[in-house]
């Protein structure tokens, strides 16, 4: 029986991290009331013309060097021809056969091994409207979207399983997290993926004919969408059928793929240089300004190598802002392992991400403060969660809190000892079994004085103590 | 007050366009040179400025907030822009006063006038032929005094061609000296507003305040602009086209014509030397591609879903068919339609790029015809204004009206046109210089030496009586 193996090509769209639309000043606000960030330009009146944004060109510049691409000083946009309502101008700006990156490469780790992963192109486009259907039985459109700075970022065939598919992807996205390029939201359609999945039989050099997998909404989507897609193309193929070139789609209530369009619907885009935009000549000083920012895995390499465990380490990188917020803890004088234990136990519980930006409950610098606190004796661990949670409430600092309700860890041997006394006084009959030679009963001591002195006696020196006198 | 200009108190503003007005009222109904006449905008007050005083009228594919916009088309019909082009801001800030939108070749297609959907515009010198095109309100309006100065525009010999026709000056800046925005593409990397007046330094005047660079049009130029105004000739070196003069087809007046421009400038003091553009031959072909080709992506928005107007339809295939069927007119119909064929894939190569190769072919004939030249002299068309209606039925013919205007456009040059005679029938005969890349001036002054020498040459000759007294110090 003849074996098939499936080739699969992905292409990305992320929406680059700016303020503005990529040729004209409008906000690219998420979620403003519809045709509220609209102008002449990204509305395609008529005599509007488009000006590129610098700053999407930049992080795009970014992107490519994070994926060791080629880099080319001179691209071109062009326009890409069609009419649809959503499409202001009737076509859309973006790059042809001159885009800003070249070929490239992206090394995933699966099970355990590492995979190249070829990347052809990177090039700069503008998004298209949104058309909502059915309100009111007409078709609106909301031109908020129209102009919002993409980049489009092409596979090389190079994939041959779901889960390679799927393991690339989280490997984009998170490049794209690290470059601060694309916030990665796979919900509100910044990050969009299709897939291009064909299958051959195992050594044959020729591609078999392909179909493009649409509009494909989360990363277990694309690996159900390519295995259905796979499975579907190997039995046709298998029952001596022909896999015919089209546009399908992916159904999560069906788990399946359906066909949106076919080779015969495709589109002529007549893509040609734009003339209302000249050659995209890189100036030297952007070249020399846009460095790739440290990546995950570099920081991932340095966190383990200070003594974090792989795990922390992932969990800590699996945000650039978390990254970030370790990072100053530490560099505020925290033990690494003690601040990651830390910010993974109680911190992150309270953390909000928000696109590529995090909100914390308390800032970085404060928790420091509180773990030096710890780590000079003035107070211990429990006491420090407990003092963490009313930072969280009040917004004050820890030594603050922890004067005011005095609750400094007590390192008085004087004062622990009264209470020790005290302690064995209350409790004849346990101490006589102590001596009898239950000695685990040391523990119930410990903690008779622990909540004596609600917890503020240095643990310690009780010890000591309670050994002394029993 | 400025003392270039000879306006010496508001009221007196307000009196000359009141005339102006006055004036169109009384003759634009046998010229339809205006598809829009905003009387109450023009007798507001302006802001003072260079331009103080100065009565100026727009072509209709120049964006004004508030006022139509219409690109001679159906499918504009109603269209009023939310903003106004930057020539518009420059010249509201310069002080002008906008009198009104002149009449144009459907979306700047056409050589005659003749292709607008609101009428065809005559020629104020003889009122059976046509003004020319595209600009051919802005030109026909100057001719017959009906303002001071028009804007217009010229992708392919646009505001030269009805100048020629119409006897007045007609000024094609080089590619990026004045911002687009504003200006309704038709296409885009050939597209550029110029100016029109009854002289030379009135037309140069004007394109002074609208030049500059524009953040909001990255074609735009960066370069300081120079005042254009004109000097002399002496020693200038003037490259004659032997070829286009010797080729057959001329009207032997034209010819005449640029033989007395030429001995004009020699009397000046300038040097005559002969120079060719070999590759100029292949500038219908080249432009007959590249223009359509961008005209067809540059005119997909009008689609009648955002504005403009659009046919109730079964659905959203038949909707734009219906729509850009009503909407456009045959000339526009036959560009896009010739457009989209030369982008379709599998042509691309044959057509779209091998038009520009010849384009690069013919920026490098001017690049060593420069070598020995500062501007180079030609006819702006091979023939005086036709008979309106005479070649409606020949897009063919048509076409090679443009044939001395085109090489200018697809190089991006400068370059002027300016009256140089009438034929014995009165009709005005025109001269064409081009100059390199931003040396708009040369081509200003030589065109200034020959108003000197042959001119002047004012209103046409019908619409003399009660003309306000030009405001530009160079005018006769
Ligand atoms: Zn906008």
């Amino acid at each position: 029986m003849t074996e098939y193996e499936a080739v699969i090509g992905l292409e990305v769209h992320g929406q680059l991290n700016t303020r503005t639309k990529m040729f004209c000043g409008c906000s690219t606000a998420f979620g403003a009331p519809p045709n509220t960030h609209v102008c002449p330009v990204c509305l395609g009146m008529p005599g509007a013309l488009p000006v590129p944004n610098r700053r999407a060109i930049e992080l795009a510049v970014r992107v490519g060097r994070a994926l060791d691409c080629e880099l080319f000083a001179t691209s071109q946009f062009a326009r890409k021809n069609y009419f649809y309502p959503d499409l202001a101008k009737g076509y859309q700006i973006s790059q042809f056969e001159l885009p800003l990156n070249g070929k490239g490469e992206l090394t995933v780790e699966l099970d355990g091994s590492p995979l190249a992963i070829g990347i052809t192109r990177i090039h700069l486009e503008e998004d298209a409207a949104k058309n909502m259907h059915g309100v009111g039985g007409e078709t609106l459109v909301d031109f908020n979207r129209a102009g919002v700075p993409l980049m489009e970022v092409v596979s090389e065939p190079d994939l041959r399983t779901a889960a390679q598919a799927e393991a690339y992807l989280k490997k984009l996205r998170e490049v794209f997290l690290f470059c601060g390029a694309n916030d990665g939201n796979l919900e509100e359609g910044s990050f969009r993926c299709d897939a291009n999945v064909s299958i051959r039989p195992v050594g044959q050099a020729r591609f078999g004919t392909r179909v493009e997998l649409k509009n494909i909404n989360s990363f277990r989507f694309v690996r159900l969408a390519i295995e259905f897609e796979i499975a579907r193309q190997t039995a046709l193929i298998a029952a001596g059928g022909e896999v015919v070139q089209e546009t399908r789609t992916y159904s999560d209530a069906r788990n399946e793929t359906i066909s949106m369009r076919g080779k015969e619907e495709a589109h002529d885009y007549r893509y040609f240089p734009d003339p209302d935009l000249p050659p995209l000549v890189l100036p030297e000083e952007m070249l020399a300004r846009v460095t790739v920012p440290e990546q995950a895995d570099a920081i991932r390499a340095r966190f383990v190598a200070s003594g974090l465990s792989s795990g922390a380490a992932m969990v800590l990188t699996s945000h650039p802002a978390f990254a970030r917020y370790t990072d100053t803890v530490i560099a505020a004088g925290a033990n690494a392992k003690t601040a990651a234990n830390f910010i993974q136990a109680e911190v992150l519980r309270h953390a909000r991400t928000d696109g590529l930006e995090a909100t914390f409950p308390v800032p970085a610098e404060r928790v420091a403060e509180l773990l030096a606190l710890v780590a000079d004796g003035t107070i211990n661990g429990k006491i420090a969660k407990d003092v963490f949670s009313q930072m969280v409430t009040s917004r004050r600092p820890p030594a603050a809190i922890i004067e005011e309700q005095g609750l400094a860890q007590v390192t008085d041997r004087g004062a622990i000892a009264q209470v020790v006394d005290q302690v064995l006084s209350d409790n004849p009959s346990q101490v006589a079994k102590y001596r009898e030679g239950k000695t685990n009963l040391l523990g119930f001591f410990v903690g008779q004085v622990m909540k004596a002195t609600q917890g503020q006696a240095n643990p310690k020196v009780v010890n000591e103590l309670l050994r002394e006198r029993l | 007050m400025n003392r270039r200009n000879g306006l010496q108190t508001p009221s007196e503003g307000t009196a000359r366009t009141r005339r102006y007005l006055d004036r169109i009222a009384r003759h634009d109904g046998e010229l339809n040179a205006f598809l829009h006449v905003d009387g109450e905008g023009a007798l507001a007050p302006a802001a003072p400025g260079p331009l103080s005083g100065w009565v100026v009228a727009v072509k209709d594919n120049i964006c004004t907030r508030g006022q139509k916009t219409t690109c001679g088309s159906n499918m504009l019909a109603n269209f009023v822009s939310p903003y106004d082009a930057h020539v518009v801001t420059r010249l509201r800030a310069n002080g002008a006063t906008l009198i009104g939108k002149t009449n144009l070749d459907e979306f700047a297609m056409g050589s005659s006038g003749e292709n607008s959907a609101f009428g065809a515009t005559r020629n104020p010198h003889d009122l059976a032929r046509v003004p020319g095109g595209s600009s051919s309100g802005s030109a026909a309006a100057v001719a017959a005094g009906l303002c001071d100065a028009a804007l217009g525009s010229d992708t392919g010999g646009s505001v030269r061609q009805p100048a020629a026709f119409c006897g007045v000056t007609g000024i094609k800046p080089t590619h990026g000296r004045v911002s687009r925005y504003g200006l309704v593409a038709f296409a885009s990397s050939l597209d550029q507003i110029g100016t029109l007046a009854r002289d030379v330094r009135s037309a140069a005047t004007l394109l002074t305040a609208i030049s500059g660079h524009d953040p909001r049009d990255a074609t735009s130029a960066s370069r300081a602009v120079d005042d254009f105004a004109p000097q002399g000739v002496r020693g200038l070196r003037i490259g004659v086209l032997k070829g286009d003069l010797e080729r057959e087809g001329n009207d032997e007046r034209v010819v005449a014509g640029i033989q007395r421009a030429a001995k004009a400038l020699e009397a000046e003091g300038a040097t005559l030397v002969d120079v060719a553009l070999p590759s100029a031959a292949h500038a219908v072909s080249a432009y007959y591609l590249i223009a359509p080709c961008e005209a067809s992506s540059n005119l997909a928005r009008f689609d009648g879903i955002r504005y403009g107007a659009r046919a109730s339809a079964a659905d959203l295939r038949a909707t734009y068919e219906e729509t850009r069927a009503r909407g456009f007119g045959p000339e526009v119909k036959r560009r896009i339609m010739l457009g989209t064929y030369a982008l379709s894939s599998g042509y691309y190569d044959a057509y779209y790029l091998r038009a520009q190769k010849l384009r690069t072919l013919i920026r490098r004939d001017y690049e060593s015809a420069f070598a020995s030249c500062d501007v180079i002299l030609g006819p702006t068309a091979p023939a005086p204004a036709f008979s309106l209606g005479e070649r409606t039925d020949d897009p063919l013919s048509m076409y090679l009206a443009d044939i001395y205007t085109l090489p200018a456009s697809l190089a991006g040059l400068p370059a002027i046109s300016t009256p140089c005679g009438f034929t014995e029938d009165g009709l005005p005969l025109a001269a064409q210089f081009v100059a390199p890349a931003f040396e708009e001036r040369l081509a200003i002054s030589a065109a200034a030496a020959i108003e000197r020498s042959l001119g002047p040459f004012d209103v046409a000759p019908r619409y003399a009586d009660g003309l306000p007294r030009s405001l530009s110090a160079g005018a006769a």
